[in-house]
This record gives C-alpha cells, structure tokens and sequence, in this order.
C-alpha cells in the first residue's frame, strides 16, 4: 500500500512522473512550475532514476526535444506554465499529430499583459484545440494520480496520444498537502513498459512529420479527432482500473450533492474544493445546490455532463479565463454547445472569476449562487469581484 | 558515348573508381521534387552517404523537407523526423538524448546510432539559432548541418542572415534606392567555433570528397559538431541550373567561401585556393541575384571578401589547438 506523506504538491508530482520510470525529462524552468523542473532534475541527477535530463534553452525546445526523444521510443516528461505553454505551442498540434504519447504537468498560471505569475487557467485555454489529453486535478493527490494514469492513457496503442495534466499554479504547486504516495511496485503493475508502434531507428526506417497536401490534411485532421473521441473509452477503462487498484475514484465530471439540486456551481481545478465548502454552506441554508467539476477537458465528456445537468434548472459555469469579444468564458461556450441540444437543459450563467490570482473565497461562491438562483445575469457574462 | 562507356577500365569509369570514394548504397533516393541544378540537394544526398545508416535525420522545414517528404512518398532511406521551421537542432538533441537513454537502459539494441540535425540558412541561423545554439553548448553527440542557399528559398526568395551583401531577394529587392540585402552575411561558422564545438567545418556540394571527410570527421566525434555546407539555389540566385558546381567552385576560388574546419580550436584550410585568387566579379556576374551591382559595388565587396580571407588566413596560421597548449603547459 502507498504510503500517506506531506509533500508541496509540485514536488509530488514529479515523484510520480519518478514512480513511472521516464527516460528522458525535457525541461525549461518558469514559476510556478519550477520546482517540478527542478525536483526531476534532482530525481535524475541522483540517478532514482536512470534517465536524461535535456536542460533545454527554451520551452519550445523543451518541448521538441521532448518530441525527439519520444520519437525514439523514450518514455517522456515535461512541465511548463504559462508564457512558456505558449512558448511551446506552435509544437503542441504537431506533438499530438505525431501520436507521441508526452506527459506534460502544468502549473497553470495567467499568460501576460500584464505580466503576471498566479494562477488562472488562460494558458491551457487557448491549447484547447491542440488536440492533446487534458486532465485537471483538484488537488495533490489527483496530481499525483492523474500524472500516472497520463502514462497509462498516452501510451496505450488505442490512443497513442500526449497528455497534459493541469494544476493550479501556487494553490496547489507550492502547497504542502497530504498525499497518498503509491509504491513503486503498485506503479509497475499499474502501468506497463511504453511500447512505441514505430521508433526513429536504422534497423526500421521511417519517415516522420512528412507533408501533408490538400488530397490528405483533412483525413490526418479527422484521424486525430477520431483518436481523441475513442480515448474516452480507454480513459474509463483507466480510472476503473486505478480505483480497482489504488481505491480511488476519478470521473470526467465529478458531481458534488447535485442528487436533488435546482441550482449547480461548475468548476475546474482547485477551487473545486472552496466550492464545496460553499455549498455545505449553502446547503444548511437549505438552498438546494450542489457542484459539477470537470476532471477531463479533453476530450471533453459530452454524455457524462448531460447526465450530470438532469434536473438542474440553472447551471452557473466558472471560468479562469476570458475570450476576449467572444460569447463567454472557454468553459461556459462550451458547456453552452455541448448542452443545446438537451430538450430540458438548465439556464447557464457565466462568472469569470479569479483571473491571476485573484482570491475567490467562499463567501464568493455562495454569492455567485445567490446572483445565478435568477437564471439570468444583468450582462452576459460576469467579472465577478471587478472593480469599475 | 562518354569515355567511361567506352572503356570501363578506363579512370572515368565511374564503377571501378567511385566505390571507393563513396558508398553506391543511396540513402537520398531520386524521385523527389528538388529544381534541376539543386546543390542543397544533392549536398544531402553526398552527406547521407559519408553518414551512412547508423544515423537519424532531424530536418528542419524547408527546401529540403518539402521536396522529400510529400506524404505518401519519402526520400529517405534513413529514419527521418520533420517537426517544425525553428527546431531541428532540439529534436535532434532530444533524439540523441532518447537513444542514449534507451541504449543505456538495454532498451535498444547497443550501437552508437548519430542523430544529425539538418536546416537550411533560414531554420539554422535565424529562427533556429537559439535552438542551435543550446544544442551545442549542452554538448550532445550530434551533428549539425546548416545547407546555407543564403535565403528563404521554400517560401520565395526571402533574405535571411546569411544572404550576401547587396545581393537581391524578395525582401531585399534590388531598389530604386535600396539596391539589395544591406548587411554582411553572418559569419555562423565563426560563432559555433565560438561555442566550443569540437569540430566546426565549412564545405560545399561541389567538393564532395572534402565534404564527405568532413561529415565523416563530424560523425565520429564525440559530443557535438557543425558542418556549414554552401550550396548553390538555381532558382533563388537567378542562375542557369548547370552551373551549379561551378558556382560552387567559383566561390571557392573567389575566396567567398573558404572550405575549412577547425579542429578542437585550430583552423585549416581543406582545399586550397589558387595563389591568385579571382576576382569577385567572375562570381557575381553568373547570377541574377547579382545583376543590378555597379562597378563600384563589386569593388566594395572585393575589399570585404580581401579582408575576410586575410582575417581567416591569420587564424589558419596562428592558431593553436587546445592539445596542443595543453601539451606546451605540461612541458
Ligand atoms: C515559425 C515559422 N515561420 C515561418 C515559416 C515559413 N517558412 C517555412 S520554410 C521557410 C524558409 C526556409 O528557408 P531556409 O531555412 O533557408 O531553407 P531553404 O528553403 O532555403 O532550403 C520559411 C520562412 C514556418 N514554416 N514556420
Ligand atoms: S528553390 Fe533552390 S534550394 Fe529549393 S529545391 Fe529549388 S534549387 Fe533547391
Ligand atoms: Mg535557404
């Protein structure tokens, strides 16, 4: 059995790409992010794992060093934040067109202008479309967990896809929490030897990243969507597995006392847990709310929240990032599309909340209930806690 | 009929005299879609043989990955990678990383396999020159190649870094004002000596013995190496496809382009270059890129190319290996 220890959560993280037994990290620093890079490069340097440390020069070499490696048939890590994910994101679509299954931990921090280093989710946003796995944990231990389950996914010949796995920069990152560690040998049963379909090596040869004209972009373009929907399957398959194993439950979209609910908060990432407290709150209240917290953003779980909305009337999704001019927070547009075609979907309302750093207490969210309870907000979108 | 179909014996035939300066074995294959008269081409076709197949190719976009990638045809005979313009030394390094990883760990079969990165003028010394840059110092066993047509040729003509002094693009066009690309080439050659690389060499697809040795040298270092390999453009200088070699030649001759490696700090010259070199002019005037120049100008690239050869000169005489220093401490 694992053994329960306090570990700063950006540290944990990098034990458990350690428990998965990478062969080579590519890695180039940015806070909140750089204790992983810095705890995998202690990891390797004190050889617990026989692997090689890239100290790349830049993210976008980062990540496409990853990519050679990976190519070879390496097992791979990588972490970036922010300015650096955007940094690495002309390599993202190609990482994932590729097929190589790259595990990259996030600690998800504002992108500039103005600059900025806490937490919010508009660095992930805009790679929504990169076609890669994206996972949000809550917490430390769904760190560590969804870091091993990343390996497990990717690498399965089904998927054969990279994952990005999202942490909330300084809120989870730089905070000691309890954590389940799992053994190293619960980790070799869990997740088996990568075994690449094809490898850059003389005894095979291949031709890897060749053009694609008109007559075959579409069909690449759709075999990669394909990919990414039938990933479900094994994501579920994954999960069951791992809570088999390890006993603990993962779902695309967790729902929290949402059995008779009228109202529902969504989140993604830690103020997940804030939000629960909210809502125990509000439930002593007697207000009939619960909470929905989306696990797996892509691909994104279109049957799972239609499911987790039956008899709600008004949904109120969060968002930790904007699209500037555009209809809504990324989450909010959408679960907005996702849910039009439900006969009896709920109203949805849309709070931007917590944009680079910004705390958002409970009181917030009971707030934020409070204003949604109307199915309507005075604009369409909401800064909440703006000032002017 | 040539001299070689003749008589087979004789020493133009090329099957009795060309195995044994390069392997016949194709690891370039024909078919692909390069312009009649490519140097780059045929410079990566010459480097693939002096490689042979122990080796993994990392090409940056352009030219050449264009011309032989066309899915679902490839020219290579080699395991090949394409990822992106600005790359193609961080996925060589990463490929060289994950080798060596899967080769210590038994994962592979225990064999020194090269990765070999490869990118034209534009992909090495302009948006991959930070990539470029940090693959070398962080000393991985690979080599590098820069096929410098001295500009953007895949994407029509544009000026990079390396383009020539007045000579004329399509983002430097030859004005009524401006007549032409206004800087001096970059010297990389220089700046990759100045990362410490252990061996550093210029070269030219029509010198292929000279360049072949040089990939060979490279590829038996340890650690990593830069091979900056001119190559004639048809198409982007405005010249006629069968002076291609000439070009070459002509540059060498000129004293434009010096063929010469440095080894672990010492420099030397690898084909010598007549007493009297030509005039500049007798290489300008073949080519289109150069037409607009007046008499004036051509002097003024003269004196450039006059000093540049004395620089080059002074540090093929005085330099010193760092063996051979270290050896001169220890006495
Ligand atoms: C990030 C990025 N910027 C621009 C381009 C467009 N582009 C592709 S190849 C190329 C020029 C290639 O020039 P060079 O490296 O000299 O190779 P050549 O084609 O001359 O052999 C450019 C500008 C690109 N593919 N990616
Ligand atoms: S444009 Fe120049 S470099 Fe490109 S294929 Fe044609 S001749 Fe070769
Ligand atoms: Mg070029």
């Amino acid at each position: 059995m694992g053994k329960r220890v306090g570990m700063e959560v950006a540290i944990a993280s990098a034990e458990a790409a350690a428990l998965c037994k990478f062969d080579v990290a590519s890695v180039y620093p940015i806070t909140p992010q750089s204790h992983v890079a810095e705890h995998l490069s202690d990891i390797v340097a004190d050889g617990r794992v026989d692997a090689s440390f890239i100290t790349v020069e830049s993210e976008h070499s980062a990540l496409s060093s990853a990519m050679g490696a990976s190519a070879t048939g390496a097992r791979v890590v990588t972490a970036t934040s922010s300015q650096g994910l955007l940094f690495m994101s002309e390599v993202m679509p190609i990482t994932s067109a590729m097929r190589l299954p790259i595990v990259m931990i996030i600690a998800n921090r504002a992108v500039s202008g103005p600059i900025n280093i806490w937490n919010d989710h508009s660095d992930i946003m805009p790679m929504r479309d990169t076609g890669w796995i994206s996972f949000f944990a809550d917490n430390g231990q769904e760190v560590v967990d969804m870091v091993i389950q990343a390996f497990k996914v990717g690498e399965d010949r089904r998927v054969m896809l990279p994952v990005n796995v999202n942490m909330d920069g300084f809120q989870l990152t730089h905070v000691v929490e309890p954590i389940i560690m799992p053994d190293q040998e619960e980790v070799d049963k869990f997740l088996p030897p990568y075994e690449p379909f094809a490898t850059l090596h003389p005894d095979k040869v291949v031709s890897m990243g060749t053009l694609g004209m008109p007559e075959f972009f579409t069909e690449a373009q759709k075999s990669k969507n394909v990919a990414l929907v039938n990933s479900k399957k094994v994501i579920l398959e994954v999960w069951k597995e791992w809570e088999k194993q390890f006993g603990r439950k993962y779902e695309p979209i967790q729902s929290y006392r949402t059995e008779d609910a009228e109202i529902a908060l969504l989140t993604m990432g830690s103020m997940g847990e804030t939000a629960e407290i909210a809502i125990d709150e509000l439930r002593k209240q007697g207000v009939k709310v619960g909470l929905l917290k989306i696990k797996l953003w892509r691909p994104f779980p279109f049957d799972e929240l239609k499911k987790a909305v039956k008899g709600i009337k008004v949904l109120a999704v969060t968002d930790r990032a904007c699209s500037f001019g555009g209809p809504g927070g990324p989450v909010f547009s959408e679960i907005r599309s996702a849910l039009y075609d439900v006969p009896k979907r709920p109203k949805i309302v849309n709070f931007i909340i917590g944009l680079g750093g910004r705390d958002v207490p409970m009181e917030g969210f009971m707030e934020m209930v409070q204003k949604a309870a109307k199915g309507k907000l005075s604009e369409p979108y909401e800064f909440y806690g703006v000032r002017g | 009929m040539n001299t070689a179909m003749q008589n087979p014996k004789s020493i133009e035939s090329f099957e009795l005299y060309a195995p044994k300066l390069a392997t016949k074995e194709e690891f370039f294959v024909g078919g692909h879609r390069a312009c009649q008269g490519c140097g780059e081409a045929l410079a990566i076709r010459l480097m693939c043989k002096a490689l042979g197949k122990d080796t993994v190719i990392t090409n940056a976009t352009g030219c050449m990955e264009v011309i032989s990638s066309v899915y679902p045809t490839t020219a290579w005979n080699l395991p090949w990678i394409h990822v992106a313009f600005p790359n193609s030394a961080s996925v060589g390094s990463g490929v060289e990383a994950g080798l060596t990883a899967l080769r210590r760990k038994g994962k592979i079969a225990d064999r020194r396999i090269k990765s070999v990165a490869i990118g034209g003028d534009g992909g090495t010394m302009d948006i991959g020159f930070q990539a470029l840059s940090g693959a070398m110092e962080r000393g991985h066993d690979m080599l590098y190649v820069c096929f410098d047509n001295e500009a953007y040729m895949n994407t029509g003509i544009q000026r990079s870094s390396g383009t020539p002094f007045l000579a004329a693009t399509t983002t430097a066009p030859a004005g009524k004002v401006v007549p032409g690309n206004q800087v001096w080439k970059k010297n990389l050659p220089e700046i990759m000596v100045a990362h410490n690389v252990p061996y550093v060499a210029t070269a030219c697809q029509s010198y292929p013995i000279d360049f072949m040795n040089k990939v060979k040298k490279a590829r038996q270092v340890k650690g990593p190496s830069y091979i900056h390999c001119f190559v004639t453009c048809p198409t982007g200088w405005r010249s006629p496809s069968e002076t291609c070699i000439k070009l070459g030649r002509l540059a060498l001759e000129t004293g434009i382009f010096p063929l010469y490696e440095v080894e672990d700090g010492k420099y030397r010259m690898t084909v010598e270059v007549p007493e009297k070199r030509r005039p500049v002019q007798e290489y300008l005037k073949g080519q289109g890129r150069f037409r607009h120049l007046t008499p004036d100008q051509i002097q003024v690239i003269q004196e450039r190319v006059d000093i540049e050869w004395d620089m080059l000169m002074i540090k093929v005489q005085n330099s010193k290996s760092r063996a051979e220093l270290r050896a001169k401490r220890a006495k």
